[in-house]
């Protein structure tokens, strides 16, 4: 093995991928965009349809009530929701979005309520549908106040107090740390892009360092010179850890800059947290205190512990990308096969965001859903230095194997001159 | 100096089996001379001149090149070869100079050494006009002279062309035969592949027709049409691997 070898290689590979339209924007363009586009496209959509549906009045039909006119005027009066004729077809209309939710009142309701009797009132909505969900909520707050107006008038008519039903109050209080709720929250998110964008980086200039070379016949050209085989495999490999990492750099480069520059204006919204997650994450700055509320932060020392367990897993994307794209023949052929790998990297990574998924001895040893567990803790505050040794040395072994692989592949003549 | 001794390869398919590519092949070129290896398509040319080349490993048999080992030593091997073929292409987001200099630098040359060797093969080549632009913009003949330069950065003493003309217009097929004649007149051990007669007789001292692996013939042109009664290259050939003669 030869540095001064690899160097040149990895040299000229880096010039000639800064010359590849493909490989910048898989490396630079979109890594870069990710973030912003997230929190200020996704965010500022999500947040306004959110808004949209939680200002919407509500459209309501009241079926039956005609022995219960009281209530139903009651209903008619507030001014949290509309009260609409009944349509004939009033369950087709909730699904055609033409009424948002219907109440149905059990006959002689106003009767059975001063007899005392407990009669069931009946909401009708359309779940997954967010305006609708957003109507039953208003139907049940109403419901809700109207039953303690029942409470408080059977009370008073026995002579007794308020407490007689209502004994004791309670309330939550949250004592996670800022940063724990911010891990918690974004830590699974973090790692998942890191994840996807490290695969996504090393995919480009892996399928154009081998099968773009084998179809363009610059890999014979290559072989031709007395390098050997494992130093321009290295050259090449560095290469392809570069794209991976970069792109990891410039989503956590821009994940900062969105934030300082944008995040602020977004501190009310879903994404705007996030935003802050990611603003105290980068910045490290003390907990801001927006809209009453304070915003969740990211442990700063859990980012650099993120970065130090993403280097082995670039490795091994590194280099199992590269192995794989050798084998093709083409270009196209290699997208064919990488192009699924995205999934395999996904998956592990989704199941890493779920709750409820915890590091195990078992879990540790998983690639991509080890790296994504482990982050979600290290972005929380949580160091378990056991597991962290178990997953850094486990994926270490992972990419030295697949490294090897790549080596093994590059001698092989039957994957460098396959026809 | 190329000396290949009962040289063989043999390749396992899934479906046809095993394929034997060259098979015992020998032969000996020397400095100043120019070997052509006739063949048709799929004869084993390609595959005799990548084992020389060390691209592939021999399966039997064994061949020195410049005095080294093919299998010993097949770093030093290529360290004195020059290897051009129709499948070796340029990197087109690279200038012709950045591709003699990484080809120089490949080959263990200092800047100095390759800056002052770019300017030697540019004035014989002609670049001058296109070294400093991006090879995926070049004419055909502007390829093959880059390519030309990049075989010769470090002066090799051996010299391996693979149907170097293939595809290639008449102008620029003469400039590259031109330029191969140059190479035995200035010492190197040259083998030539090809499956084009013509070339052949212009070009070549010795001649070896290769025919499913296996080199059927050997000698001077001359020594060939007296061996085979015929002055016709393309008789000569199609006598030699058994085909019908066309009269």
């Amino acid at each position: 093995m030869n540095w001064n070898n690899i160097a040149t290689v990895y040299l000229k590979e880096l010039k000639d991928s800064l010359r590849d339209r493909r490989t910048l924007i898989s490396t630079i363009v979109i890594p870069t965009l990710v973030m912003p586009l997230m929190f200020f496209g996704m965010g500022k959509v999500m947040t306004s349809v959110v808004t949209k549906a939680r200002e919407d009045i509500p459209t309501v039909a009241v079926l039956g009530g005609e022995d219960s006119p009281g209530v139903v005027r009651q209903f008619r009066e507030s001014k949290r929701m509309r009260v609409v004729p009944t349509p004939a077809d009033w369950k087709q209309a909730i699904s055609d979005k033409r009424l948002r939710v219907a109440v149905q009142l059990p006959e002689k309701f106003e009767a059975q309520l001063q007899a005392g009797a407990a009669p069931a009132v009946k909401v009708f909505y359309y779940e997954g549908e967010l305006k609708s969900e957003n109507g039953a909520r208003v139907l049940e707050r109403f419901l809700g106040e109207l039953r303690e107006q029942v409470v408080a008038e059977r009370l008073a008519a026995h002579g007794l107090p308020k407490t007689a039903a209502r004994p004791f109050e309670f309330r939550r209080e949250n004592v996670a740390p800022p940063e724990k709720v911010g891990g918690n929250l974004f830590g699974g998110l973090v790692p998942y892009l890191i994840i996807i964008l490290c695969f996504t980086g090393a995919m480009y200039p892996a399928m154009d360092l081998t099968a773009g070379e084998k179809e363009r016949g610059t890999m014979e050209t290559l072989l031709c010179s007395p390098v050997p085989r494992v130093d321009i495999v290295l050259g090449k490999f560095l290469m392809v850890l570069t794209g991976s990492l970069s792109a990891m750099a410039f989503m956590l480069l821009s994940m900062g800059v969105t934030v300082a520059v944008g995040g602020s204006l977004m501190m009310g919204g879903g994404m705007g947290r996030a935003a802050a997650a990611g603003a105290a994450a980068k910045s490290a700055a003390a907990p801001a205190a927006s809209g009453g509320g304070v915003i969740p932060m990211i442990d700063p020392l859990g980012v650099v512990g993120v970065i130090a367990m993403v280097l082995p897993v670039a490795v091994l994307f590194a280099a199992a990308a590269f192995t794989i794209s050798l084998f093709a023949k083409s270009y196209k052929e290699a997208q064919s096969y990488l192009g699924p790998m995205i999934i395999l990297v996904i998956m592990p990574g989704v199941i890493g965001m779920l709750p409820g998924i915890d590091l195990s001895a078992k879990t540790a040893l998983i690639p991509i859903l080890n790296l994504s567990l482990v982050c979600k803790e290290m972005l929380s505050g949580v160091w378990h230095w056991g597991y962290i040794g178990l997953i850094f040395g486990s994926s270490s072994l992972y990419a030295a194997i697949a490294l090897w692989l790549a080596v093994r592949m590059f001698n092989r003549e039957d994957v460098l001159f396959r026809a | 100096m190329i000396e290949a001794r009962q040289l063989t390869k043999t390749f396992r398919d899934k479906k046809r089996g095993e394929i034997h590519a060259a098979e015992d092949v020998t032969f000996r070129v020397v400095p100043g001379q120019i070997y052509g290896l006739l063949g048709a398509n799929g004869a084993g040319k390609t595959t005799t001149l990548r084992l020389l080349a060390t691209l592939l490993r021999p399966t039997r048999g064994s061949a020195t090149v410049a005095g080294f080992d093919v299998v010993e030593h097949p770093e030093k091997v290529r360290a004195h070869v020059g290897f051009l073929a129709a499948s070796t292409a340029l990197y087109g987001r690279l200038t012709a100079r950045e591709m003699i200099a990484y080809f120089g630098s490949l080959n263990g040359m200092s800047p100095a050494a390759i800056r002052a060797r770019t300017e030697v093969l540019s004035a014989q080549l002609d670049m001058g006009e296109f070294l400093d632009r991006r090879c995926d913009k070049f004419s055909t003949g502007m390829k093959q002279k880059t390519s030309i330069a990049r075989t010769l950065v470090h002066d090799p003493a051996v010299m391996i062309f693979d149907e170097p003309t293939l595809g290639l217009d008449v102008m620029t097929a003469r400039s590259i035969v031109r330029f191969v004649r140059e190479c035995r007149d200035r010492g190197k051990t040259v083998i030539y592949s090809t499956h084009v007669m013509s070339e052949v007789e212009k070009l070549c001292d010795t001649i070896g027709i290769i025919h499913q692996g296996r080199l059927l013939a050997e000698g001077t042109l001359a020594e060939l049409r007296a061996r085979h009664g015929e002055t016709d290259m393309e008789e000569i050939f199609v006598k030699v691997v058994g085909g019908d003669p066309v009269r």
